[in-house]
């Protein structure tokens, strides 16, 4: 039986503290001179992007490729994990001879604005006060994200990007980046992804969000100051998250009514089935390596945003005079971002008759698909970043030949 | 990728005729684009800005991993989504007697190309004419092998029907060429009914 631990394992939770202020990590810092605009009118003055490379940038700074990191991700796309010590989350997608292949592409994951990884965000010190942020942190947009992203690839000299691939809240900022720096990208991989965030995905979220903040231990989101932590909170929201991540013919698949260590139920409320048992496995790992306060701000993020609306209510608009190449990718039984959504966003690069490849792949592995082993998808980015890099002039690399 | 003559040689001459009719380095969309056959010998051959619909998800995934521009979609409700004049060609390949609105897809055609280029398998042919006169059995032949009750092939028309289409459309038919059962082109001068009656397939160059 999985133990339920309301207690933090100590390694892990230092781990993370750890890397909060001090990342294994690349940093961008960005004094008061040049403080980052955000959606909600705050100049978010003094603050750092942590971020990870792999690959090597070529002479003409034309191979750069921005992996977005979904909700609770973080920059260590390929790499070991240098708090949990697991592989990286896209180790499948993002390596030498991979789809997204570090022997020819230079490839750029960094930790978003907001996040709990070594970016500000709600858990790092206000200047102001002294402080841990808490709830003063400003609340960061999809956009914000991006624009973060965008100065990161400013300081580092490159003009354009050969690629933006992200899934989940990282589709959300591929397409962010498409509509937002149209000549600054080349090529787009959105993956399990919307043009905007469902009614049902922000009642998911406010779920989440509620949990958390009903957890005494949040303190009002002062638990950094008061010595706290509200693990059990923000574990029910990783929960009731992680079920949407899943489909139910992958829940079944993998543990229809099986019972947990025992023959029969106990007429009690521990975790007598398999599911319950993995399910708070999973919501309390996730707490020892994610941030209460970071999971309000990025859900947040994700729930306003509406590229749409944004472009005068014509996802169209958004994409006018694109010269992007397009990749779009979503899974049959993905219903947290159900294949619907990303043909909207199909219809509205068609309208401006955009470049765009469009690969639904069969799977009942649900919305985690696009993290896991799914050849449909390796094969569909591998074929479509080869031809684009093709039309880029970017020359195979060694392994190619 | 190189380009590899082998890989066109050995693909359907139909498809090569059909491509001698898209000018070099033009935008096209490939309706109904199956494997992507033609869209490659387009981006070999004609140096073209192809893109892609294709109704069976297996076909554009493998067009994609391929690195051809093609998304899932249907020839008689997308097409709609395109904005007018937005290629120099939109294509309909084999593919006409397969949609459910013939006339609205062709409609819809010559409105998102500036020209159209049609290709179709000829109902008015000798076999199929002696298979319904003497067997009196909807006619399955080596090109068009299914039954009647399991078909993709719902509206046949004959080269003198698709005429009458156009007509109908408004629509020029700046070239057309009729193809015998070995695939290659009927020579030219060679009358309508006779091409009605020994063409297996034709295709039309079109624009409005």
């Amino acid at each position: 039986m999985v133990e339920v631990k309301d207690k933090p394992s100590v390694d892990t939770n230092g781990r993370r503290q750890e890397q909060m202020l001090t990342p294994d990590s690349l940093v961008m810092s960005y004094g008061e001179d040049e403080p980052l605009a955000l959606d909600c009118g705050v100049d978010l003055a003094q603050y750092s992007i942590a971020y990870q490379t792999y690959g090597t940038l070529n002479a003409d700074k034309s191979n750069a490729v921005i992996v977005c990191h979904a909700l609770t991700g973080d920059q260590h796309v390929a790499n070991v994990h240098p708090v949990t010590g697991k592989p990286g989350w896209w180790e499948t997608m993002v390596g030498p001879g991979k789809p997204i292949d570090t022997n020819r592409f230079f490839v750029i994951c960094a930790n978003h604005i907001g996040g709990c990884l070594g970016s500000t965000g709600p858990s790092s010190v206000n200047p102001g006060t002294g402080r841990a942020y808490g709830l003063d942190f400003p609340v960061i947009t999809i956009r914000d994200m991006v624009r973060a992203q965008a100065h990161l690839v400013d300081r580092l000299g490159i003009k354009d990007l050969f690629c933006v691939v992200g899934g989940s809240m990282g589709g959300m900022q591929v397409l962010e980046w498409a509509a937002t720096y149209k000549d600054r990208v080349f090529a787009a991989i959105p993956i399990a992804t919307a043009a905007r965030h469902s009614s049902q995905n922000i009642a998911f979220h406010e779920v989440g969000r509620q949990a958390v903040m009903a957890d005494p231990d949040w303190r009002g989101g002062r638990y950094i100051d008061e010595g706290t932590q509200p693990r059990k909170g923000l574990a029910v929201a990783r929960m009731a998250a992680h079920i949407t991540y899943l489909s139910d013919e992958a829940l079944h698949r993998k543990f229809g009514r099986n019972l947990q260590d025992r023959d029969r139920v106990t007429f009690g409320f521990d975790a007598d089935f398999q599911v319950e048992s993995y399910l708070r496995h999973q919501g309390y790992t996730f707490v020892d390596r994610f941030d209460a306060n970071s999971y309000l701000y990025m859900t947040r993020a994700m729930d306003y945003f509406d590229l749409a609306a944004d472009h005068g209510g014509d996802l169209a608009e958004a994409f006018k005079g694109t010269e992007t190449r397009f990749c779009c990718v979503s899974f049959t039984s993905d219903w947290l971002f159900p294949t619907e959504e990303m043909r909207t966003v199909v219809q509205a690069l068609n309208a401006v008759a955009a470049n765009v490849s469009f690969v639904e792949i069969e799977t009942d592995k649900g919305h985690d698909a696009f993290l896991l082993d799914e050849p449909e998808l390796f094969d569909a980015v591998s074929g479509f970043l080869s031809a684009a890099a093709q039309k880029r002039g970017l020359e195979p690399n060694d392994h190619e030949i | 990728m190189t380009v590899q003559p082998t890989s066109v040689q050995a693909t359907r001459v139909d498809l090569l005729l059909l491509a001698e009719m898209v000018d070099p380095g033009s935008r096209v969309l490939d309706v109904g684009c199956g494997d992507g056959a033609l869209l490659r010998i387009l981006a070999e051959t004609r140096d073209v800005d192809g893109r892609g619909i294709e109704l069976s998800q297996s076909g554009v995934n493998q067009c994609v991993a391929r690195g051809l521009s093609v998304v899932q979609g249907d020839a008689d409700t997308d097409l709609v989504n395109y904005p007018d004049d937005a290629f120099d060609f939109a294509i309909l390949s084999q593919t006409i007697q397969a949609t459910h609105r013939p006339l609205e897809v062709l409609d819809q055609l010559l409105r998102i190309g500036k020209r159209a280029i049609v290709s179709f398998p000829n109902f008015g042919h000798w076999k199929i004419r002696r298979q319904l006169m003497f067997r009196g059995r909807m006619p399955v032949t080596e090109n068009l092998s299914y039954a009647w009750y399991d078909t993709p092939n719902i509206h046949f028309c004959t080269i003198k029907d698709f005429i009458v289409l156009c007509r109908d459309l408004d629509a020029k038919v700046e070239r057309s060429i009729a193809l015998n059962a070995q695939g290659q082109r009927m020579g030219l001068g060679i009358p309508l009914f006779m091409q009605n009656l020994f063409g297996e397939q034709a295709i039309f160059l079109l624009s409005r």
